[in-house]
């Protein structure tokens, strides 16, 4: 059965397809979580750097529970916790049974979770390092509230964040490969598929480390090209 | 009644504590075997000659650009595909789940603890390393007595986060059938449909080892601590630029 030289495509006896349609959910699962991280970083940097102590404590706890916990275990209580939420609320209408989650959805949540607890610290930095003289200038020339964010702060955050952004997406590029646990159809399920009719276990998992290490090269130089742009004007000052 | 759901809870409190014990173990001793690999990597990273840079290069782009669960599922279900391995003196080993998990967090980990060692030894000021030549020192004393012990206290805040990311991927092993604390979890909600509780309840011994590991690497930083230099807080990114 094992056919030596495996890696090249006819092996992977027409699971190509399978294994790029896996691809397609890989991706929009990461996009998506880095949409949702995004949101819920922003929101936590604001509530850790709010005047008012119940949405600093509130985000504390948020960023230091969520890091603290395995990814794995976060997937698992979303999927499950939600499972079981649905099924409660359904209870009440007079339907019983077990309710499955969508496991995209569940992935989601729970990756965007994770992505936001680790970008509210980031971007918590950037906006430190931005210096107050900056924005009190800023106050001075007559702009309004709303431009001296846009205009002043904005820039120079997207700037100082970048990069530790951009690391914390390669990880949720990673972290993607756990929703399979949960029976999403993304790269690592395809493979365990195509595993379980070809017994080339090797073979697959490898195709399937490729497909990864392609895709962190593809967002390296994204996340490159990004960075220099948010950089533009300030070489020559460095 | 009563006395039946205090057993159970009895029971299950017992597993959880056995699963941490051996999630405990599983993070130590990749620890232990991968900050040992991390040395001899970093050092060929930082090489002057291309043929040693460039397989350490190439091993830590693997092993940082692909997801843990690949790599525990190559290990252990993968190198099962080759007769020669199946029917070689080695098969004992690769053919445990326990092995096959320390062998792949030790590979994984020393990828990350390698760069960020490499990144306290860049960080070691040109003019020790300028100075320790002028006193006559070999490329090799210079390393050992110069640039290493500066590298380790360096990099030591970031290799916190390493035993802590460690801690959290060692819940990886569950997918390959051991019973370490999230691997008990799962069973025990197989089998009594708590999902949330037992898994809060995991959640909460894994902040609770996180917590136990930022106190001993604050510790350690203390007791290390250079005359002069501020103690650094752990910041909050997970990793160093990848490969930058």
């Amino acid at each position: 059965m094992a056919v030596p030289g495996s890696v090249l495509p006819p092996v992977l006896l027409g699971f190509g397809a399978q294994l790029a349609a896996g691809t397609l959910v890989t991706v929009g699962l990461a996009v998506a979580s880095l949409a949702g991280g995004l949101l819920l970083g922003i929101a936590g940097a604001a509530a850790r750097m709010s005047r008012r102590r119940l949405p600093r404590t509130a985000a504390q706890a948020y960023t230091t529970a969520v890091r603290g916990v395995p990814e794995l275990l976060v997937i698992l209580i979303v999927y499950f916790g939600a499972s079981a939420a649905v099924g409660r609320v359904a209870a009440l209408f007079g339907v019983t049974g077990f309710f499955e989650l969508n496991p995209f959805l569940a992935g989601v949540a729970a990756l965007s979770l994770t992505f936001g607890a680790y970008a509210a610290e980031v971007l918590r930095g950037a906006f430190l390092a931005v210096p107050p003289g900056q924005t009190e200038a800023a106050y001075s020339l007559g702009l309004t509230r709303a431009r001296v964010f846009s205009h002043v702060l904005l820039p120079q955050v997207w700037r100082t964040a970048l990069p530790g952004l951009g690391n914390l997406f390669l990880v949720l590029l990673k972290d993607t490969s756990l929703v399979s646990v949960v029976g999403l159809d993304e790269i690592m399920r395809k493979s365990a598929l195509a595993v379980s009719y070809t017994q080339q276990p090797f073979t697959f998992y490898l195709a399937a480390a490729f497909i990864y290490l392609a895709m962190t090269a593809v967002s390296m130089a994204g996340i490159q090209v990004l960075e220099r742009r948010a950089a533009r004007g300030m070489e020559r000052s460095g | 009644m009563m006395a039946a759901l205090h057993g159970m809870a009895a029971e299950s409190t017992a597993q959880l504590l056995a699963g941490a014990w051996l999630t405990m173990q599983l993070t130590a001793l990749a620890m232990l075997v991968g900050t040992t690999l991390a040395f001899p990597l970093a050092l060929m990273r930082t090489s002057r000659h291309g043929w040693l840079r460039a397989p350490a290069y190439g091993y830590v782009f693997f092993f940082r650009g692909t997801p843990l669960l690949v790599q525990i599922f190559l290990v252990y279900y993968g190198l099962a595909q080759f007769e020669a391995i199946r029917d070689g003196f080695l098969w004992p080993v690769l053919g445990e789940a326990y092995w096959c998990a320390i062998i792949a967090f030790s590979l994984n980990t020393a990828a990350y603890t390698a760069e960020i060692l490499r990144g306290g030894m860049l960080a070691v000021p040109l003019g020790e390393r300028e100075a320790a030549r002028a006193l006559g020192f070999s490329r090799w004393q210079e390393i050992r007595l110069i640039v290493l012990p500066r590298a380790v206290r360096q990099a030591l805040p970031a290799y916190g986060n390493e035993v802590i990311l460690m801690l959290k991927g060692s819940a990886l092993a569950s997918t390959i059938t051991l019973l370490e604390l999230t691997g008990v979890a799962r069973t025990l909600i197989a089998r009594t449909y708590l999902a949330v509780e037992f898994f809060a309840l995991a959640g909460l011994i894994y902040l609770l080892l996180t917590l136990l590991i930022v106190r001993g690497v604050r510790l350690l930083e203390r007791r290390w601590a250079l005359p002069g230099q501020a103690i650094e807080t752990v910041p909050g990114t997970r990793h160093g630029d990848l490969l930058a």
